[in-house]
């Protein structure tokens, strides 16, 4: 071991990125590309009843113009969102419903907005209600988890309990908005695709696209060697790819760059659901929980259901003898949502989180004092032990590193320079993960390096740099002495990044491989030695996740309303953390985007239309340099031999869970004013 | 409608026939093969595509080709500044590297207004190499990743 695992290596991929030389996909080299433009369906609901294309085909260099008239038949339609340009039927606003390839980008796009799209329209409803008549409870939540839980009767633990809490908190649909817009280059030649595609996961997206289209998978190549962010929306394959295939197909021998426009991803590439928490706790005059329920609404599309798991992590955070969680949804004629950063844990830790906040102010009892008070000795859902479980540790952690124990608890004493300041603390989880399926090749060269390869995928969460460091520990060399090659399905399989899983999975490929290269060829191998490692199986006797605590320090301008996030403070037990550097990145990156939750982040439907009408960056606000002012990240070393293989938990999505609590319950503090819905802005204070 | 252009790109000469409706982001980006600037909005609302034209910081993806015959461009491929390329990879001040050849220009561009004693919103008296400044005056390029923290050590570091 050379312990490479646990060293703050620079990104390997700086000097790429430094110089602006990492290919993207709509950057890499392809021959006399053609350029194409989509068009969007104007209604929400209803059908396509015909096509003005004159305008479009009379100008030059357009090459063609798909609609579900002419448009190639898809093999498998089973995955509606994908099934683009099949038939007339429009199921939300902003849904493709043609597509022009030309010679240049301007023709495309000057050729799609000459389409007249003519519709014969239905009521649509956009709109998310609680007492929505229509709400249904769906089979499981994702990825595949229990809808309900129940143990005991929390009823009557909220009927006999000394405090209660029952309040309704809310999420806003909010978008991943990564700063690279989706796009795929796809290229026919002869019987080969290729496409150069901004995926989480090129194996799966080449599944998927082979099956979409009935192509063995060894005649699809996937290629994206750099990301330029996911968050999620990068996850799954939507619309666009199919698309951008579509076209390619149509003009075989051509390649077809498809890069959608910023206002075109808030309707294309999923989104986060707003929710409707309903959360009550039963307690004594302690705070010790006796009962706690979550029931939550969210929407799906009509389309295609997706089902996010906001109640799943109340199943796991405090005791309490009594509980219940469910969901219901919302079938809507809106665009189909799907993963965005920590999905269930993001939204479903704010309600419970803030929750908690109003327990200890009805009982007294300091924030972190509650927490600790329901402790759980065993995962209170499955009854199974933790592998590790140090949210104590972080809490207290945290409380020393941020100065808690001067707080004075009462709301609204603290008025300096005109702004009313508060603190906040929120607790922070997320389960582990490893997906099975990854596969690890490492080959010994002629020139004394190790090629190691797995078609992993680096969206900016330092793959490059973390892999090389596993394998350069687990062969025990020098890290400059290992080759990895990723983002590509010439290399062996990999998951998808998501679920915070890429190290997990794809590290333990890679130590399964470096083990078994180690034993066949011991330390003085030949040049072509080669061996391969698989991802080990998930244990299941324990229950396994990484907990954190946030605390934050928020000024409320008191003539204004306008709320500062002064400081920000997560400390994290997330296992085993590989690269220091890159890892405070991913924990800063999530709080960041936490903070940005908190305060800004609302997509705004019109509802008589059924679109957001704050489709761009101008107005859909993200946090930007001028909003993050004091932000801290800390860990314990926690070692956990039960997670895998490397001891690591996941740390891509954690540091988002929590932060929108943490900063509602610091406002609070400041103010007396208790903010129960996204985003938290200036009005609420007024 | 085409018009040839003449622009210097990185230090390079480059003679190019663009539609005249074509921005200098993709005048750059599909006519030349020069894919440093990104395109991350199209609308001037993110910052990716910062460039240098002629020595000051710019939206490429507002300019409109034509209107820039003649014109210096500098990408971040081409900006001569390693000290600046060095203290973001020490201070980890990228993730997926999309926004970062925005971030580096409009860092370099930064540098030298304020160098130049051009003030900002936050400015009081002298403008200094302060935290607050730089954030303020990096606000317009956005980096979803959230590597603020790192980006702002990063070009107070250099900037000394």
């Amino acid at each position: 071991m050379t312990g490479m695992i646990g060293t703050a290596l620079p990104r390997r991929d700086g000097p790429a990125k430094l110089h602006g030389t990492a290919p993207y996909a709509y950057e890499h080299d392809v021959e006399h590309p053609a350029y194409a433009h989509l068009v969007q369906a104007t209604i929400a609901r209803g059908r396509v009843t015909g096509f003005d294309l004159s305008a479009a085909n009379a100008l030059d260099d357009v090459l063609a113009i798909l609609t579900h008239e002419n448009a190639p038949r898809l093999e498998d339609t089973g995955n509606a969102e994908l099934a683009v340009l099949q038939d007339d039927a429009v199921a939300f606003r902003g849904q493709v419903v043609a597509v022009v390839v030309a010679e240049t980008p301007e023709t495309a796009r000057q050729a799609a907005n000459a389409i007249q799209v003519t519709y014969d329209s239905e009521p649509h409803e956009t709109r998310l209600r609680a007492d929505d008549a229509g709400l249904y409870t769906p089979e499981k939540v994702n990825p595949a988890l229990p809808t309900e839980s129940s143990q005991g009767d929390v009823e009557s633990a909220l009927a006999s309990a000394d405090v209660t809490v029952d309040e309704v908190y809310t999420t806003p649909m909010e978008h991943n908005n990564p700063m690279e817009p989706h796009t795929t280059v796809a290229h026919w030649d002869g019987d080969r695709l290729t496409l150069y595609d901004s995926t989480q996961g090129v194996h799966p997206l080449r599944s998927a696209v082979a099956s979409l289209f009935g192509l063995d998978e060894d005649r699809v190549r996937v290629v994206a060697p750099y990301v330029g962010g996911g968050f999620g929306s990068k996850g799954q394959p939507h619309a666009p790819v199919a698309l951008a295939v579509l076209c390619a197909r149509h003009l075989t021998g051509r390649p077809v760059k498809l890069a959608i426009t910023r206002q075109q991803m808030f309707s294309l590439v999923g989104y986060r659901t707003p929710t409707i928490q309903r959360i009550r706790l039963a307690a004594d005059h302690t705070g010790a929980l006796t009962g706690i329920a979550v029931d939550v609404v969210e929407q799906t599309a009509r389309v295609k259901e997706f089902a996010e798991q906001t109640a799943t992590p109340s199943r796991s955070m405090y005791a309490a003898p009594h509980r219940r969680t469910g969901h219901r949804l919302a079938e809507l004629d809106v665009p189909v949502p799907s993963w965005m950063r920590a999905p269930g844990e993001c939204p479903g830790m704010f309600g419970p989180e803030v929750a908690m906040d109003e327990l200890a102010q009805r009982c007294e009892v300091d924030p972190i004092a509650l927490r600790i008070r329901n402790e759980p000795e065993l995962d209170p859902d499955s009854g199974k032990p933790f592998s590790s479980r140090n949210l104590i540790g972080c809490l207290e952690d945290g409380a020393r590193r941020f100065g808690w124990d001067a707080r004075d608890p009462r709301p609204r004493t603290r008025l300096e320079d005109g702004w009313w300041i508060g603190t906040g603390v929120a607790s922070s989880t997320y389960p582990v993960h490893m997906s099975p399926g990854s596969v690890a090749e490492i080959r010994y060269t002629a020139d004394g390096r190790y090629e190691v390869a797995i078609g992993a995928a680096d969206l900016g969460t330092g793959t490059w740099t973390v892999l090389a460091q596993v394998a350069a520990d687990r062969l025990d060399v020098p890290v400059d002495r290992v080759e990895l090659r990723i983002g590509d399905t010439d290399l062996p399989n990999a998951t998808v990044a998501g679920g915070s899983s890429g190290v997990a999975s794809w590290g333990s490929a890679i130590a399964d491989a470096a083990g078994a290269f180690r034993d066949k060829f011991g330390t003085d191998p030949a040049a072509g030695d080669e061996a391969s490692g698989r991802t080990p199986d998930l244990s299941e006797t324990f229950a396994m996740r990484a907990f954190g605590a946030q605390f934050a320090e928020v000024a409320v301008h008191a003539d204004t309303g306008e709320v500062e996030v002064r400081r920000l403070l997560g400390v994290f037990a997330a296992g085993r953390i590989v690269n220091p550097r890159t890892a405070r990145s991913q924990f800063l990156g999530g709080m960041t985007m936490g903070l940005s939750m908190a305060l800004h982040e609302q997509s705004v439907m019109d509802h008589r239309y059924g679109h957001v009408v704050n489709h761009d960056l101008a107005e859909y606000h993200i946090a930007t340099c001028a909003d993050v002012r004091s932000l801290e990240a800390h860990w314990l070393d926690e070692t956990d031999e039960h997670v895998n293989p490397l001891g690591t938990k996941g740390i891509g999505e954690i540091g988002i869970v929590g932060t929108a609590a943490a900063v509602a319950n610091a406002a609070w503090h400041a103010t007396g004013v208790r903010v129960r819905d996204l985003p938290i802005t200036p009005d609420r204070f007024l | 409608m085409e018009a040839t252009i003449t622009i210097t790109v990185d230090g390079r000469q480059r003679t190019v026939a663009v539609d005249t409706r074509t921005t200098l982001l993709d005048a750059l980006r599909d006519r030349l093969a020069v894919t440093a600037p990104k395109k991350g909005c199209d609308h001037g609302q993110c910052g990716s595509c910062t460039v240098l034209l002629d020595g000051r910081r710019v939206l490429s993806c507002l300019a409109l080709a034509v209107a820039h015959d003649g014109a210096e461009v500098v990408t971040a491929a081409g900006l001569d500044n390693d000290r600046l390329r060095e203290t973001f990879l020490d201070n980890d001040a990228f993730q997926c590297g999309y926004c970062t050849p925005g971030q580096l220009c409009s860092a370099a561009g930064m540098l030298d207004e304020l160098k130049a004693g051009w003030p900002s919103a936050v400015t009081d008296g002298e403008p200094t190499l302060s935290a607050s400044e730089i954030r303020e005056r990096m606000a317009g390029n956005l980096c979803r990743c959230g590597a603020y923290v790192g980006i702002v050590a990063a070009i107070q570091e250099a900037g000394r």
